[in-house]
């Protein structure tokens, strides 16, 4: 009896240990809750790369994507071919954040790269903050009434697509205007 | 002995550095004390376990901007929390929120006492005990 009673704390120290283990894949970047789930995109006025000004809340009619990328950012580079061919192929208007970056150098990016972009809000960092963003690339897909509905943090890939945003998007189609 | 005092000159000047790179001025010193605290409990959202006051990442210096600009409008300490905690989730705030879901991360502490008494105890009962 007390063998076994000793063998307490050890068996304590496992069930926490284990506990904590749990924790690393909670704060795995992407798994971060986002409070901003089921809230109205901002009601923020602002610059687009094109040099005219749109209402960031009332600029989407439909189940898009919002795309937050930048020059500088290598993983924006890699998905942005993918953005390409989902924007054609599932005819997904994807609206862009420019996000920190130099308006010159995205203008040429886009005209080399190629545009999947229905238009390009320029983001000085304040509409990041509103979103809750903290680095580049991130992706929100946003309901045809313009509520945030997902945000993927990192690149989007095959696997994303065709795990999250596609059935996502698909079932947001579905639903009917409220 | 006068190497070291270089050495020592030296860090004492990077210190400066880093504490000068973004030095926001305020009307009133109670406000620069709240702009001390916030910035020491919210944490950078891109690193982990680095607090905004710690950490030159991009986003922590617009989120020390985003504080400096509150406490500016006459915000209050719990009014920038909340507007932190919304848009960066429970991971921006070091010291968790006392909710149901986090009563046990509270009082585990307590709860993990418990059974060390317990042992305490009977040890202490058994060895006074003749044997």
């Amino acid at each position: 009896m007390n063998r076994w009673l000793s063998l307490l704390p050890l068996a304590l120290f496992i069930l926490l240990a284990v506990f904590l283990a749990r924790s690393f894949t909670l704060e795995q970047a992407d798994k971060l809750p986002s409070a901003l789930l089921g809230q109205h995109l901002p009601n923020l006025t602002m610059p687009t790369l094109s040099e005219d000004k749109v209402n960031v809340r009332l600029m989407v009619k439909e189940v898009a994507l919002l795309n937050v990328w930048a020059t500088w950012c290598p993983t924006c580079l890699a998905e942005h071919r993918y953005l390409l061919e989902i924007s054609k192929k599932h005819a997904l208007p994807i609206y862009g954040v420019n996000y920190k970056d130099d308006p010159d150098k995205a203008r040429s990016w886009l005209a080399e790269l190629g545009n999947p972009y229905v238009l390009n809000l320029q983001d000085d960092g304040s509409l990041g903050i509103e979103l809750g963003v903290y680095g580049a690339p991130e992706t929100f897909v946003i309901d045809a009434q313009g509520v945030i509905r997902y945000r993927h943090v990192g690149e989007v890939n095959e696997r994303v697509w065709s795990k999250r945003l596609y059935p996502l998007i698909m079932a947001l189609r579905k639903e009917l205007p409220q | 002995m006068m190497i070291q005092c270089f050495i020592l000159l030296f860090c004492l000047s990077l210190t400066e550095l880093v504490w000068g790179l973004d030095r926001y001025e305020f009307d009133q010193p109670e406000d620069a004390d709240r702009y001390h605290r916030l910035v020491e409990v919210l944490r950078c959202p891109k690193c982990l376990n680095v607090n905004l006051a710690g950490s030159d990442a991009p986003i922590a210096n617009d989120l020390r901007k985003q504080v400096y600009l509150m406490i500016k409008e006459g915000r209050n300490d719990e009014q920038i929390l909340a507007f932190m905690q919304l848009r960066y989730g429970d991971f921006i705030l070091y010291q968790p929120r006392f909710r149901p879901d986090t009563w046990l991360l509270w009082f585990a502490p307590l709860l993990m006492l418990i059974p060390g008494f317990f042992l305490l105890g009977r040890k202490l009962i058994y060895s006074r005990r003749p044997k």
